[in-house]
């Protein structure tokens, strides 16, 4: 069966060998222009999220008479420039206190130890973190656990009686 | 010369495409006699990732990689479309068996040291695929797009964030943007089934030429001490005077244990089905409580356990500790000894790693430190009485948030101490300065309590007693 074999070029070919290299050089050189050409743009989409700048808004969470001094609610808000298709998780969700008649303050939901939402408990007075047990007072400021600082804080302001807090990335702790 | 239709019609494809030129020596190749049933782990992990191949393909036909879709396929699947459970359930017990079998391979050719000499890039190869084959589970359980994934991503980021310089960056990359959106899932998806598969088929395709250009490693034996110099005519010589063709001699264990595998993947998806989804991947559902599937359960645990002071250089320098660690292996050693009998260090390390993932498995199984939000108030007939104060500071006890750390008489968190006798053990006094001042993991309760209040969980706290 071996006989059917293509046979191998002979050893003493008719280039000479400067040319041979010249013509390997040249393959491998067209051989990675090639794959250049396809994996610029390639590349440039799979890093695309890094280039892209996200203009950030203000989105009205609803009026400011419907919050009540000293209490902290949940309120939802789209992100800054949803696609389309992100459905549902283009929603964001933050922690609005009224601290008084003017002052509000919008605490993201996102504990500041791995990023796990952190619920409100009204009777305690705290924020918990149900994945490894981080604490938050009131203010934000860390009672318990392993978070390395307060809870961040998103800008808000009233306008026309509405209170409106401005879209931000998802905190990263550094 | 009688020979039949179809071995005629064989011999004539057979000559034309050359399958037996080709594939007969390598299924042929000679092997040790006596490597047995320890060498089946290695083609075990390639039948489990083929059967993640095939029922990954399979459930491509439904779903729908899109933020805003991907959760209402995952429904049809599981619940509508014949086969859809089962295919769901195979593709989760596969990657279980996949992780699970590779972990195996791995510890079996370090404690028989068959990764030394020649066959380190065999090794080599191998941390490759197990690095990507944690990745690729853990991309897997992100398609899941359930809540529970999409607060995985975030902790992903988060982790990656802690990263010297290149953190945030990361971070951005994973979320794809300033955070989940119509990008997040796609990428993603495409991570999970093209990217990773691709080096994975590239690694598996090394990793086989390897076993062929070098050899099934011979079973060690205590005392056969491996030389390069004289090893390779030394297994040449082994060969030729003992070996055993590949096919079938060896072949049918690998094949017996690999279908058993598949079959039991199979067996696990029909009578456990898939892991359940949990809520829609809302980010205002704020009811969430994301853990990881059990293969990375341990690290869970970790994440929780690691002292503040430390946790940023653990979190970063670790993976990659482990990584460089793992590389190192044949550099440190690649000759001498191979038999586990003569080297306890090897035993020693397996042994500690298998403990230290085991011990943090079960305290993220169990995680002490999670607030229980679940628990109610404590029931009347443990409170023990109508009379007042007690009667209210039993209710302040849930009211005030103590029983999401604090169990009394079965009821409550695990984080801090159980106080079902607290009254034995504290004064009015001390119960007081810890309650108003917190501690170590507890906040201080002064701003949150009235005087009234205090003094009525007080008495409630001092009527827990053993009696």
């Amino acid at each position: 069966m071996n006989g059917n074999r293509p046979a191998s070029p002979p050893a003493e070919s008719a280039a000479p060998p400067g040319r041979r290299e010249a013509l390997t050089r040249v393959s491998v050189a067209l051989g990675a222009l090639g794959a250049a050409i396809v994996a610029v743009p390639i590349v440039g989409f799979l890093l695309a999220p890094l280039f892209e700048r996200q203009v950030q808004v203000w989105r009205p969470v609803g009026a400011a008479d419907g919050f009540r001094i000293g209490e902290t609610v949940k309120v939802d808000f789209p992100d800054s420039s949803p696609l389309p298709w992100a459905g549902i998780v283009a929603q964001t969700a933050a922690w609005l206190r009224r601290e008084s008649e003017d002052h509000f303050v919008a605490f993201s939901v996102h504990c500041t130890h791995l990023g796990c939402p952190v619920r409100w408990l009204p009777g305690a007075d705290l924020f918990m973190c149900p994945c490894h047990g981080g604490v938050y007072y009131k203010d934000g400021t860390v009672a318990a656990g392993p978070p390395p600082k307060p809870l961040s804080q998103y800008p808000v302001r009233v306008r026309n009686g509405q209170v409106e807090i401005q879209t931000s990335p998802i905190p990263i702790t550094t | 010369m009688r020979m039949g239709v179809l071995k005629r019609a064989w011999r004539a494809f057979d000559d034309r495409i050359g399958v037996s030129d080709i594939l007969g020596p390598v299924l042929k190749h000679p092997v040790p006699p006596d490597a047995r049933w320890y060498y089946i782990f290695g083609s075990a992990t390639l039948f489990a990732f083929l059967v993640q191949v095939a029922t990954g393909i399979a459930l491509a036909l439904a779903y729908i990689p899109s933020t805003a879709n991907a959760y209402d396929t995952l429904q049809f699947i599981t619940h509508q479309a014949p086969f859809g459970r089962l295919l769901r359930g195979m593709h989760y017990f596969g990657a279980s068996a996949m992780v699970l079998l590779i972990g195996v391979h791995m510890a079996r050719t370090f404690l028989m040291g068959a990764y030394k000499f020649p066959r380190e890039a065999n090794w080599l190869t191998g941390v490759v695929l197990f690095v990507v084959t944690i990745i690729i589970a853990f991309t897997g359980q992100l398609l899941r797009w359930d809540q529970t994934a999409v607060w995985s991503i975030a902790v992903a980021a988060e982790q990656t964030g802690r990263i010297p310089l290149i953190g945030p960056a990361l971070a951005r990359f994973l979320l794809a943007g300033d955070t989940w959106g119509g990008q997040t899932l796609s990428r993603f998806f495409a991570f999970h089934v093209f990217f990773i598969p691709a080096v994975i088929f590239v690694f598996i395709g090394v990793h086989l030429w390897l076993v062929l250009r070098h050899g099934i490693s011979e079973p060690p034996r205590a005392g056969r001490v491996l030389d390069p110099r004289t090893y390779r005519a030394w297994y040449r010589a082994l060969l030729s005077r003992e070996g055993r063709p590949f096919w079938p001699d060896a072949a049918w264990r690998d094949l017996l244990f690999g279908v058993g595998v598949i079959a039991a993947i199979a067996f696990a998806a029909v009578v456990l089905g898939p892991p359940e989804l949990g809520n829609p991947p809302d980010p205002t559902i704020i009811q969430a409580d994301p853990r990881p599937d059990w293969y990375l359960l341990w690290y869970f645990g970790l994440l929780a356990l690691l002292p503040p002071a430390i946790e940023t250089p653990v979190m970063v320098l670790a993976p990659l500790v482990a990584l460089a660690v793992l590389l190192l292996v044949p550099a440190v050693s690649n000759r001498g000894e191979r038999s586990p009998a003569r080297r306890p260090w090897a035993i020693g390390f397996v042994f500690l790693t298998c403990l230290m993932i085991g011990t943090l498995w079960i305290a993220g199984a169990r995680s002490p430190w999670s607030p229980v939000f679940s628990a109610g108030p404590i029931p009347a007939r443990i409170v023990g009485t109508t009379a007042q104060p007690v009667a209210w500071g039993g209710r302040l006890f849930y009211d005030k948030g103590c029983e999401y750390c604090h169990t009394i008489a079965g009821y409550g968190g695990t984080r801090g101490p159980d106080l079902t006798t607290v009254g034995d053990r504290l004064t009015p006094e001390e119960l007081t300065w810890r309650i108003l001042n917190g501690g170590t993991n507890m906040p201080a309760f002064a701003g949150n309590l009235t005087p009234e209040q205090l003094d009525a969980l007080i008495a409630f706290l001092k009527s827990r007693t053993a009696r």
